[in-house]
């Protein structure tokens, strides 16, 4: 009779590309070196396809039972989709952002706007523009400027 | 400083997590997001119209002299790229 044995790959494989894709967001994404190229989280994806072949390596040569193979299959495929979900994200949804052809352009003059701040203070450009920023610092007396950043969002 | 679709509160809370001190503006109905034409629609949580990354930097006179337009959302202007434009600012 086959001796059970513990499907460690299959299991580690799993794991790992579950790993591969949280990290990114949890930790690797928060610097430029990491996120730009995601090589970490791909160098922790090929390593979870390696050990998700070895463990169906293991399932189809050795006879284990049916729930075995199924329950070892369908990690695999799951942990497959999960690189699939990731490399989707990174070479294709990522990159569907608006051209932004009506944006002001090197020259032009940023068109003026009144916000509210975090103090619920109305701010307008023109209010920033009376107190530029200082690039080198507050009284280097250096060009001084706005920079503005739009971002997507906090959540 | 930074611009974004979310409510002040949220903003604040992200200043208050994240320890950024500089201006953090409102723009909930996306109007100067729509001027600056940065508008990603729907793109947001529940679908709500938000601000595809971008940055300006303006001289003293509002003019822009340096500007990031990012093809993809996970890329964006390192400090470094920004405070060496603004350092050549004149």
């Amino acid at each position: 009779m086959e001796k059970l044995r513990w499907n460690w790959p299959i299991w580690l494989g799993f794991i790992l590309s579950i790993a591969a894709f949280v990290s990114y967001f949890a930790v690797f994404a928060r610097f430029p070196i990491t996120r730009n190229v995601p090589w970490v989280n791909f160098l922790l994806f090929a390593a979870s396809v390696l050990f998700l072949w070895m463990g169906l390596r293991r399932i189809f040569a050795g006879a284990p039972s049916m729930p075995r193979r199924v329950l070892g299959s369908l990690l695999a495929l799951v942990g497959v989709a999960i690189l699939g979900g990731f490399c989707f994200f990174v070479f294709h949804a990522g990159k569907q952002l608006p051209a932004a052809v009506g944006s002001p352009k090197i020259g032009q003059k940023a068109p003026e706007f009144s916000l509210r701040d975090t103090h619920g203070n109305l701010v307008s450009l023109a209010t920033l523009l009376a107190s530029p920023l200082d690039a080198a610092g507050p009284t280097s007396g250096g060009p001084q400027g706005v920079l503005l950043v739009f971002y997507r969002g906090y959540w | 400083m930074a611009i974004s679709a979310d409510e002040p509160e949220i903003s604040a809370d992200l200043c208050k997590k994240a320890g950024y001190t500089y201006t953090f503006l409102s723009d909930p109905s996306a109007d100067a997001i729509r001027r600056y034409d940065l508008l990603h629609p729907g793109a947001g949580v529940g679908g709500h119209d938000i601000a595809r990354p971008a940055e300006f930097l303006l001289d003293s006179s509002g003019v822009v002299r340096w500007v990031n337009l990012t093809e993809d959302l996970r890329v964006r202007a390192t400090p470094e790229e920004m405070l060496k434009a603004a350092k050549a600012l004149r």
